[in-house]
């Protein structure tokens, strides 16, 4: 346990708790509330008395919704019965899919930058996580050479997270076909974070398993906090083969016996009618993603257009400033709060993360004091 | 509707005060092409005007709404067409709307008081010819007008960098 260090985003917390007039770029959820007609629902489910246990796999209504969705949406059909297991959001999916799969020594690859979880659930699991840069030069796309040289005999796994956080990165269909043929060539397993899939901005969101032979490797990994503002719902996800998922369940039974009813219902809720204030949600997003882009190049940082997520990751001019000393300096001196891009990996060392999930007047006067600070170093 | 002509409605929806090159910027379209289409918008009336909600209440003036319910008698040939000319022409008359249901008509009245209110809808609409009676109902408070909540909107309460 020693070997793992706390999160990098948990230091930049407790700085910001003693700090006022703070303007946050720095939060990973939605700022908006959610949905009513999703609060609602969940209000009603209590008055009705539904308090229980659910199945250990979940509601099967959602797990029936999360099916039907799958097959419309991707035309990939999951059995509700067999292939899906409801979590306590994407972060519990991913722990069991990594103690799933993940045998001690086996080495699994993460793709970097990358979320900060990765790496410590593979060595939690008693595995060695691999990691394979993404290039800003590339719109930080993972290419099939970058992952070709990070295998070895011992790979078992690849995690890959797209839409990206923490850069925005997308990869389309032809992209993550090119992938694709590597994991079937080298026998691996495939972990997909699509948490972030709705955020899509430019062009569409390619399912990892809706690719040809990719099915039976995968295990996808989505949610509910991102799309349907239902961070605190702890609500996801796994898809994957029958034999995979029954392991998952297995621990997922011992360790925390099912998702809560209330965040199930609101789940039902969100997938049947939750369409329309998703859609709502993600142009204004959009158009905070033009806003922050222009706004950050306009100042001086080179960053990158996100296709999807809510996340702008700006490489910092060159002042001589770590992004740690840059975030924290930033937060200490102009009270904007940003999480230095080492954070997410030691790729993502010159990059600063600033996360769109914010109004457009804080945006506005984020650059403001951001042009301020660049002006004085 | 196109993506950037959505976005141009539901930003000006929002806020009538932003300027074209913000939103040229927020749509990701040149502000000519803002400017154009904005004009275009104006001209075939899916833009109708420029408003301001304000709080008369906080601004110090006391308003006093009312919903009159009305029961009309149609004349021939002209429906309910002149009933509704006849009604929307009185600048006390805020609103008027066609209703399914037991009543025919419903119009909202602005006074500066319920005597002026109520004195109103007995000379003016009581006597119409074609209006045989009206329900007046006083607001006493209005809690959300045209999608907008008038107390303080809900913040999320969340925190400023995620745990």
């Amino acid at each position: 346990m020693k070997t793992v260090p706390p999160s990098g985003i948990r230091r930049f917390f407790d700085l910001v708790s003693e700090i006022d007039d703070v303007i946050s770029l720095g939060v990973g959820e939605p700022d908006y509330v959610t949905p009513w007609h999703i609060r609602e629902a969940c209000i009603h489910s209590l008055e009705q008395g539904e308090t229980s246990y659910t199945s250990n796999f979940g509601l099967i209504e959602l797990r029936e919704e999360v099916s039907r969705l799958y097959t419309r949406k991707h035309g990939v059909y999951y059995d509700p019965g067999t292939e899906i297991l409801v979590t306590t959001g994407v972060s519990e999916a991913l722990d069991l899919a990594i103690r799933t799969v993940v045998n001690p020594g086996d080495e699994v690859i993460v793709v970097q930058p990358s979320y900060v979880a990765y790496i410590p659930s593979i060595i939690f699991a008693g595995g060695v996580p691999v990691s394979v840069s993404t290039k800003m030069e590339n719109d930080f796309k993972l290419t099939p050479k970058e992952l070709e040289s990070a295998i070895t005999d011992r790979t078992k796994a690849v995690i890959i997270n797209y839409p990206n956080n923490p850069t925005g990165a997308t990869m389309d269909r032809g992209d993550l076909e090119a992938i694709a043929d590597v994991i079937v060539e080298h026998d691996l397993l495939m972990i997909s974070d699509e948490v972030y899939e709705c955020l899509t901005y430019e062009g569409t969101h390619t399912c990892f398993s809706s690719l040809d032979g990719m099915r039976e490797r995968t295990i996808l990994l989505n949610g509910f906090s991102k799309a349907y503002a239902m961070t605190g719902f702890r609500m996801a996800y796994a898809l994957a083969p029958p034999e995979i998922i029954s392991s998952m369940m297995l621990i997922h039974q011992y360790t925390m016996m099912c998702a809560p009813i209330t965040a199930q219902i609101g789940a039902i809720e969100a997938l049947k009618n939750g369409e329309a204030e998703m859609q709502k949600m993600i142009r204004e997003y959009d158009r905070r993603r033009h806003l922050i882009v222009k706004g950050l190049n306009d100042i001086g940082f080179d960053c990158f257009k996100p296709k999807g997520a809510f996340y702008a990751f700006p490489s910092i001019p060159d002042t001589g400033l770590s992004s740690d000393e840059f975030a924290e300096r930033l937060l200490n001196e102009e009270q904007v709060v940003t999480i230095p891009g080492s954070v997410f990996g030691e790729t993502g060392e010159g990059f600063l993360r600033c996360a769109y999930a914010a109004s457009r007047n804080d945006i506005k006067e984020a650059l403001e004091r951001m042009d301020r600070f660049l002006g004085r170093l | 509707m196109d993506k950037q002509t959505r976005d141009i409605l539901e930003i000006l929806g929002e806020d009538a005060r932003v300027s074209h090159a913000e939103i040229a910027t927020l749509a990701n379209m040149s502000e000519k092409d803002v400017t154009g289409t904005i004009q275009q918008l104006e001209k075939a009336k899916i833009i109708r005007r420029y408003k301001t909600v304000i709080d008369w209440e906080l601004a110090g003036e006391e308003y006093i709404y009312a919903i009159i319910e009305l029961k009309v008698r149609l004349e021939r040939k002209e429906g309910y067409q002149a009933i509704a000319e006849r009604l929307y022409k009185f600048p006390e008359v805020r609103s008027v709307r066609l209703l399914s249901g037991e009543h025919d008509i419903s119009i909202t009245v602005r006074g500066n008081s319920m005597k002026q209110v109520a004195f109103f809808v007995a000379e003016k609409i009581g006597t119409l010819d074609q209006v045989y009676s009206t329900a007046t109902h006083f607001v006493l408070k209005t809690y959300k007008e045209d999608g907008l909540i008038l107390d303080e909107p809900e913040q999320v309460k969340r925190l400023p960098v995620t745990p």
